[in-house]
């Protein structure tokens, strides 16, 4: 009797709730993906969404294992920065889908700095820092000022951005290819440290500070919001934008301060992963990168939770990283990439399910009780 | 020439712009921000395009035009009720249900458009669909002016959406619904179906759009790069013809002129004398819709519940 009461406020547990709503997107999204791969081969289908899922632990021996391991945690890093920008500025009812842009502009500025101008890492990353905040601020801007709607404005930036970085970036790319010169054999200065932890995943060189950092961000992210008055009135704000007003809060201040701040996540994120020197930025690119919307499918499979991000980041990267495994011949890797949309459709369906279930969890109280 | 060339392509990006612009205005008028338009867009495309390679040669003229027609806006109709069922029905968050779809439209393309081309040569791995063949029954030739069928189906759309907007019952209870659902509910109008019909339609023109888009200029498509924030493009002629038929089809054409100019620019000598980079024609659209929005979004026409899940009970 006493256990079954137990179960019952465990489940009835926010956070509960929303591990366990996650669990079930992420099921259905590797089903249809499965149902995918059935329709286009049916024969390696179970073996391919296998793959997918065991990504770096289809290699034998363990330090390969871990080598590809780091490679996962390298592109990790920059989508937790991305979900946790969208994530910030969702606390306070802005839809940040402007970060695929402030992504871009903080790769840009970092490239920059880094190939053109020569300058350390550090200098690189608070660059990236700047652009993501310019960014971010001039959305913030047009929201408070001009009613301009963050996700029109946002949309808009990211491709100004993307047109300007790839016109800022011409300057230093190959002469016989779109990609930008490698660090390694321009400015070794801009290279993030490994600080030795490139020796536990099997000297794998893009290993660096950036991702202890990422998982420290998304701590802070948490506290600020947790802990501090400008997070409680951001999160008032995003309740009920004319009741904080109401009650004193500087509602355009607010909004403009939490776009930068967003912005700022982004473009470092995008320092994270472009002063590794694990890619190269190419300027023919036609297409804003996936990160920061990917950031999106992270930051509401994790539960609008920093900590659950960090593991919902995690988990997106791994299975993206996972699809590049499959048997070339017969599926396209963007297989992952229709799992993670599927997930991110299904996370809107995440207010339903848990509706559905609070629902079950009373008629059932109720039926005890009489 | 090279006018020539520029008013070929204002027009066709102008219909382009304008098909899916007045879809977003069907579906916010009925209460729901449509940002999936993008991802629509590419359904409508993959469907036509697809239409035009198996069609290809020896089909006549009239036929491929009606199944190419036909496909690009089932699908459109088709994808677009991701959207219906799970911002009407399930209440979900519309932005991030939109920004879903735009993800997965780009993945899906790919991967059909790989597997398709991967199961006829399996050293071809790229998401490329050629149309050329099928491409020219769409194509009206006055010289060396080339004028879309498709233009000229958007104009007629245009004006049909005008009559069915303003002239029609339906019309005036789909924008009932928009602006006041609780209202309109309590005056016997189901909100739900009215929903249900502005999604359908703005997938039906998003489609449209789709292959419009496609048709212009290029005979062959890379599905990994979608419609390149053309359907993005459309929301911002949308808000700036604030929600209006005519309005919207003047914003396309304004728009529709930077677009195009991107693809000729080099054909002018005192443009080409400027020796800017392709990126800045290419990033004018957006910067001009930026500035537009700055000074006209103070005073917003948009439709008063849109964005917000209609619930029967809160009534």
């Amino acid at each position: 009797m006493n256990t079954e009461k137990e179960k019952r406020t465990i489940l009835a547990n926010d956070g509960v709730q929303s591990f366990l709503t996650a669990l079930l997107c992420i099921v259905i999204g590797l089903f249809v993906g499965f149902i995918v791969l059935l329709i286009i081969s049916p024969q390696g289908a179970w073996e391919g969404i296998i793959t997918i899922l065991k990504n770096y632990f289809t290699y034998p021996s363990g330090p390969a294992k871990m080598k590809y391991f780091g490679n996962t945690l390298v592109k990790m890093a920059p989508l937790l920065l991305c979900a946790l920008s969208i994530q910030f500025c969702y606390k306070a009812g802005l839809f940040n889908i402007g970060a695929a842009g402030q992504y871009v502009a903080g790769a840009g500025a970092s490239l920059y700095g880094a190939l053109a101008l020569g300058l350390p890492w550090y200098v690189d990353v608070i660059l990236a820092i700047v652009a993501g905040l310019v960014f971010g601020g001039i959305v913030g801007i047009l929201k408070a000022y001009a009613n301009v709607n963050e996700v029109i404005s946002g949309i808009m930036l990211n491709w100004i951005g993307l047109y300007t970085v790839n016109m800022l970036l011409t300057g230093v790319k190959e002469t016989a290819s779109p990609y930008t010169v490698t660090l390694a054999s321009t400015n070794e200065s801009a290279l993030l440290p490994n600080m030795g932890l490139d020796k536990l995943f099997t000297n794998n060189k893009y290993v660096t500070i950036a991702i202890p950092l990422a998982i420290i961000v998304a701590i802070v992210i948490q506290i600020i919001l947790k802990k501090t008055v400008f997070g409680y009135e951001l999160q008032a704000t995003g309740y009920n934008k004319d009741a904080a007003k109401y009650s004193g809060m500087k509602e355009k201040k607010n909004i403009i301060l939490t776009l930068m701040i967003g912005g700022a996540l982004a473009g470092l994120g995008a320092s994270f992963l472009y002063l590794t020197g694990y890619e190269q930025w190419s300027v023919t690119q036609s297409s804003v990168p996936v990160m920061g919307f990917n950031g999106i499918a992270a930051t509401f499979l994790g539960g609008l939770d920093p900590i659950g991000t960090i593991f919902a980041s995690y988990f997106i990267q791994h299975i993206t990283s996972g699809g590049s495994y499959l048997d070339k011949a017969v599926y396209p890797s963007q297989v992952s990439d229709l799992i993670s949309a599927i997930i991110i459709y299904l996370c809107g369906f995440v207010l339903f399910f848990k509706t559905v279930f609070n629902k079950r969890l009373n008629a059932k109280k109720g039926g005890e009780k009489a | 020439m090279s006018f020539l060339l520029l008013v070929q392509y204002t027009l066709i990006f102008a219909s382009v712009l304008m098909l899916v612009a007045l879809g977003g205005c069907f579906s916010e008028h009925s209460g729901v921000i449509n940002l999936g338009l993008e991802g629509i867009m590419v359904m409508g495309a993959l469907g036509g395009a697809l239409a035009m390679k198996y069609l290809g040669k020896g089909t006549s003229a009239v036929v491929v035009i009606l199944v190419v027609v036909l496909v690009s806006v089932l699908s459109g109709v088709i994808y677009s009720s991701l959207l219906a069922i799970a911002s009407i029905n399930f209440k979900a968050d519309q932005t991030l249900v939109g920004t879903a779809m735009n993800m997965l439209s780009a993945a899906l393309a790919t991967v059909i458009v790989k597997s398709i081309n991967m199961a006829e040569n399996p050293d071809n791995v790229s998401a490329t669909v050629e149309y050329g063949i099928g491409k020219k029954a769409l194509l009206i030739n006055i010289g060396s002016f080339q004028i879309s069928y498709l233009t000229i189906l958007a104009v007629i759309l245009l004006v049909v959406s005008y009559i069915l907007l303003y002239k029609t019952k339906f019309g005036l209870r789909l924008m009932a619904c928009g602006e006041h659902p609780q209202a309109a509910d309590s005056v016997g109008i189901s909100v739900y179906k009215m929903c249900w019909a502005g999604v359908l339609i703005s997938g039906f023109l998003g489609g449209l759009g789709g292959i419009a888009y496609i048709t212009a200029g290029v005979s062959e498509w890379k599905f990994e790069m979608g419609v390149a924030g053309f359907g993005f493009l459309s929301l911002a002629v949308m808000i700036f013809g604030q929600w209006k038929p005519v309005n919207i089809a003047l914003a396309a054409l304004l728009f529709g002129f930077f677009r195009a100019l991107s693809n000729v620019y080099s054909g002018f000598d005192f443009l080409a004398a400027l020796h800017l980079p392709g990126s800045v024609y290419n990033m004018m659209p957006y910067i001009i819709s930026l500035l537009v929005l700055a000074f006209t979004s103070a005073n917003s026409r948009a439709p008063k519940a849109e964005g917000i899940p209609y619930d029967k009970g809160q009534r």
